[in-house]
């Protein structure tokens, strides 16, 4: 039997104060994640250390395989996947859990992270055009399709401010599989797009690729996407 | 007026870009946005009849298949017409700039089970993540133009009907849904388009897919009337690994790559779905595998467990075809499967059945349609690995084009009582407690296992009116069930769960015959008397289940 404590960041609705809830957890089972552990304190049966009932936990899921990015929060203060945390890694037996920073709180956990899809539509990440990959391409092609918008990434670098100018690699993962296909007659107006929004603010030191939970290979694609800027630029 | 589409999965995105492209506006609702669709899941790949592989494949082989597989139980027209447009969909979808595996700038396809050619278009481990990427983004381009408005935090709370007159069919003229954010409700008018995916939370921690497919779309237009079919029909896909809050899915193309299923008998291992099956061996239709694992996993003269052999593979096959399905058996469990076979049991994967659609992904309400998972339409008894994406890109399209029609003909009035009284209620309906989910999913599991019998079936439907009828007459003698909290409650997401539940207990108890995954062992052979759908309803509080033929119609 493995005994955990949870310090959970509590927060009835948007406007409400926040507030830690202190709850006990014991598991015999080893693989065990954030998310299993969710799934069983948040259902509204549990007390807490101070013998308060603990009300439904508000948290995201989908896939419990780290596949679509919905259970993203802060695990001791770093951004992560609830369901690919096992509870086994952590260097603590105390876990705290709180929403990601970068976003409104809605309750509890769960964040109103509409903004990264609000900045692809100013990226305009579509094509015009048909737009089929070329073989050389699609290793990065298929990359760029990995992104899961969990907005890990946002959380963790240092130049992004929802409501700014500047997207990150929640965007430029996206935009990348732009540049892989689309006719000619869009480029300029998607490396318009990326200086402005990604390549003047970005400062390429690659803290969102170290918390990236699908793994993308971010350094990769930016590297290329400036490439195609810089030669833009001669 | 737009269209109104629940789900933005696969089919659901379909449905809203070919709207778009008419020029149609529509709404496209969903619990959560695209990314977290249950579609992003898809790995092995999608069927067309491209014939890129030199075989001489053709749509007419795609559709034998199909039909075969599904044990002649799907509508030979629809599957027709699915095939045909297949490989039109896969090339739309190239174009798109979906990244499908390629060699000289040709599409390649793999082998996939149940299917004598190779068919199978796929992107490594995450065809269905990469197909979503290119549909979300070409759905992008159509909200900046307003003819796509996203709802994607909110959930379909009910279907709004009207009686057009005593003998005619009930019509639906809108939806009601419900922001998870701000709890506001939200009427939106006309045509209905369901692409909800599959059934998944009758069966908490069992399904290989999301927890936000929680059935409770399917409950509720079930709970008012409309008809659904082959309920019986559930996929148990032959290698799933149990990992944390669910079964984790080691997809067929492990098989189509060259993958060797094996059990130990006196110790040796033995190669019985290439044994049994010379032929397609371990790429049987997903029925057989499972019940062939069943079996020997019974069988006293072998060792209860059955292997996934994959050590054979070539390094280039494990580089560049299944990466990420190595990566996350490592992570798992913890095992490398190019050194260790690893060790799989059947899970649930798929609903066949569904809403009954017809051709045109009609449902029995004018007004409206369903189009991908949700809906039984394409895959009869048994599907096919990879033509779910395919039937539902494709479902969804056919789906728009009749929600298109029908858009002229809705009336545009909602009953305002109706509307009105359940916006004031305020608050959301509460979710079905993690108690009657379980209980109800123990229930459904004991009876729709791999192997079902009459006896079986029998005492859970029993099971299942006693918590009915505990609810209806709470003030009644119904101690021995009181402890049952399914029995206790008043929730009405519960109480359509039960419906849905003993529909499908039903239907299998009313398919009198083994046929794809149906199999009774009271009735192990497949009989022409049932080659037939199984439709089911509900009519208050009462649930009704018979053969197709045997309904009057309509
Ligand atoms: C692990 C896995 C692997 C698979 N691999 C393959 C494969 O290789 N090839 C293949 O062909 N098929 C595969 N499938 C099956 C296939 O992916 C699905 O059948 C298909 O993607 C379903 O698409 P859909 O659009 O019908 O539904 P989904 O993608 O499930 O989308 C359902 C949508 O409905 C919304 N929704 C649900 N309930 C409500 C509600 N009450 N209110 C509002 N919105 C709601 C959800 O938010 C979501 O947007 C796989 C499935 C799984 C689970
Ligand atoms: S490289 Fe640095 S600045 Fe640029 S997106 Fe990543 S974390 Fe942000
Ligand atoms: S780039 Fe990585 S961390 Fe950022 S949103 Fe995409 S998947 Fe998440
Ligand atoms: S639930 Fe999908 S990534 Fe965690």
């Amino acid at each position: 039997m493995m005994n955990y404590q949870f310090d959970i960041l509590r927060r009835e609705h948007a406007d409400a104060e926040p507030w830690h809830q202190i709850i006990a957890f014991e598991t015999e089972d080893a693989n065990e994640t954030v998310a299993t552990a969710l799934q069983k304190i948040g259902t509204g049966h549990s007390r807490d250390v101070a013998g308060r009932e603990v009300a439904p936990i508000a948290w995201e899921a989908g896939c419990l395989q780290k596949k679509c990015g919905a259970c993203a929060m802060l695990i001791n203060g770093l951004p992560r996947l609830a369901c690919d945390t096992f509870l086994r890694q952590l260097k603590s037996k105390k876990i705290t859990l709180a929403p990601l920073r970068k976003f409104p709180v809605i309750r509890d956990l769960v964040t109103d992270r509409s903004v990264m899809f609000e900045n692809l539509k100013t990226l305009e990440v579509w094509s015009e055009t048909t737009s089929p990959v070329k073989e050389k391409d699609l290793d990065r092609a298929y990359d760029a399709s990995r992104c899961l918008q969990c907005g890990c990434c946002l959380e963790a670098c240092p130049n992004f401010e929802p409501g700014g100018s500047f997207f990150s690699a929640a965007g430029f993962a996206p935009q990348a599989r732009l540049l892989t296909s689309c006719a000619s007659s869009m480029q300029d107006n998607i490396r318009k797009l990326y200086q402005l929004h990604i390549y003047d603010g970005c400062g390429k030191a690659l803290a969102c690729e170290k918390v990236c939970p699908a793994g993308i290979n971010l350094d990769r694609l930016l590297s290329r996407s400036n490439a195609v800027k810089i030669w833009h630029r001669k | 007026m737009k269209v109104n589409i629940i789900g933005a999965g696969l089919a659901g995105l379909s449905a809203a870009i070919t709207l778009a492209k008419k020029g149609i506006p529509c709404n496209l609702v969903s619990l959560l946005p695209s990314e977290r669709a249950q579609s992003v899941l898809a790995e092995g790949g999608i069927n067309g009849a491209l014939n890129t592989m030199g075989e001489g494949d053709t749509p007419a082989e795609h559709f034998e298949d199909t039909i075969r597989a599904g044990v002649y139980l799907a509508d030979e027209n629809a599957v027709r017409n699915l095939t045909e447009q297949a490989p039109e969909i896969l090339r739309e979808l190239r174009d798109l700039g979906v990244p499908f595996h390629l060699e000289n700038e040709r599409i390649i396809q793999r082998n996939f089970g149940g299917q004598k050619k190779k068919r199978t278009a796929y992107a490594r481990s995450s065809t269905g993540k990469v197909l979503m990427t290119a549909l979300i983004d070409e759905t992008r381009k159509y909200e900046v133009r307003g003819l796509v408005t996203r709802y994607p935090h909110h959930e379909l709370e009910d279907l709004l009907t009207e009686e057009l007159s005593a003998n005619s069919k009930s019509s639906c003229c809108g939806a009601l849904i419900r922001d998870h954010y701000t709890e506001e409700a939200i009427v939106l008018q006309g045509p209905v388009i369901l692409a909800t995916g599959g059934m998944n939370g009758l069966f908490p921690g069992e399904t290989t897919g999301t927890v936000t497919n929680s059935s409770d779309a399917a409950a509720l237009v079930f709970s008012k009337g409309v008809r659904f079919s082959n309920l019986e029909m559930i996929q148990y896909h032959p290698t799933t690994i149990r990992i944390p809050g669910k079964r984790c899915l080691i997809s067929e193309a492990a098989r189509g790559e060259g993958g060797r299923l094996f059990t130990l008998r006196g110790g040796n291992p033995w190669y019985f779905m290439e044994e049994k099956y010379p032929e397609l061996g371990n790429l049987m239709p997903r029925d057989v595998v499972s019940r062939e694992m069943y079996f020997v996993a019974h069988d006293p003269n072998c060792c209860g467990q059955v292997w996934l052999d994959l050590r054979h593979l070539a390094g280039e096959t494990w580089r560049k075809k299944l990466p990420d399905l190595r990566e996350e058996v490592i992570h798992y469990l913890g095992i490398d499967p190019a050194k260790t076979p690893v060790p799989v049991e059947p899970g649930i994967h798929y609903f066949m059945g569904g809403i009954d659609v017809d051709i045109s992904h009609r449902t029995s309400f004018r007004n409206l349609f369903a189009a991908g998972e949700c809906c039984s339409q394409y895959h009869g008894a048994n599907r096919l690995g990879g033509n779910s994406t395919m039937g539902a890109i494709y479902g969804g399209k056919v789906a728009a084009q009749s929600a298109a029609k029908a858009l002229a003909e809705c009336s545009g009035k909602i009953s305002g009582m109706q509307a009105q009284q359940t916006v004031k209620e305020g608050k959301g309906l509460v979710p079905v407690s993690e108690e009657a989910a379980q209980q109800i999913s123990k229930l459904l599991l004991g009876a729709l296992g791999i192997v079902r019998t009459e006896a079986d079936l029998e005492a859970a439907i029993g099971e299942i009116d006693r918590m009915l009828s505990g609810r209806k007459d709470r003030s009644g003698d119904c101690t021995d069930f009181r402890e049952l909290p399914a029995a206790h409650s008043s929730n009405p997401k519960e109480l359509r769960r039960l419906l849905l539940a003993k529909a499908l207990l039903l239907s299998a108890s009313c398919r009198k015959e083994s046929r794809g995954a149906h199999y009774r062992s009271d009735y192990p052979e497949t009989e022409d008397d049932f080659r037939t759908k199984m439709i089911s309803y509900a009519a208050g509080a009462e649930v009704f289940a018979a053969p197709e033929q045997e309904l009057p119609p309509g």
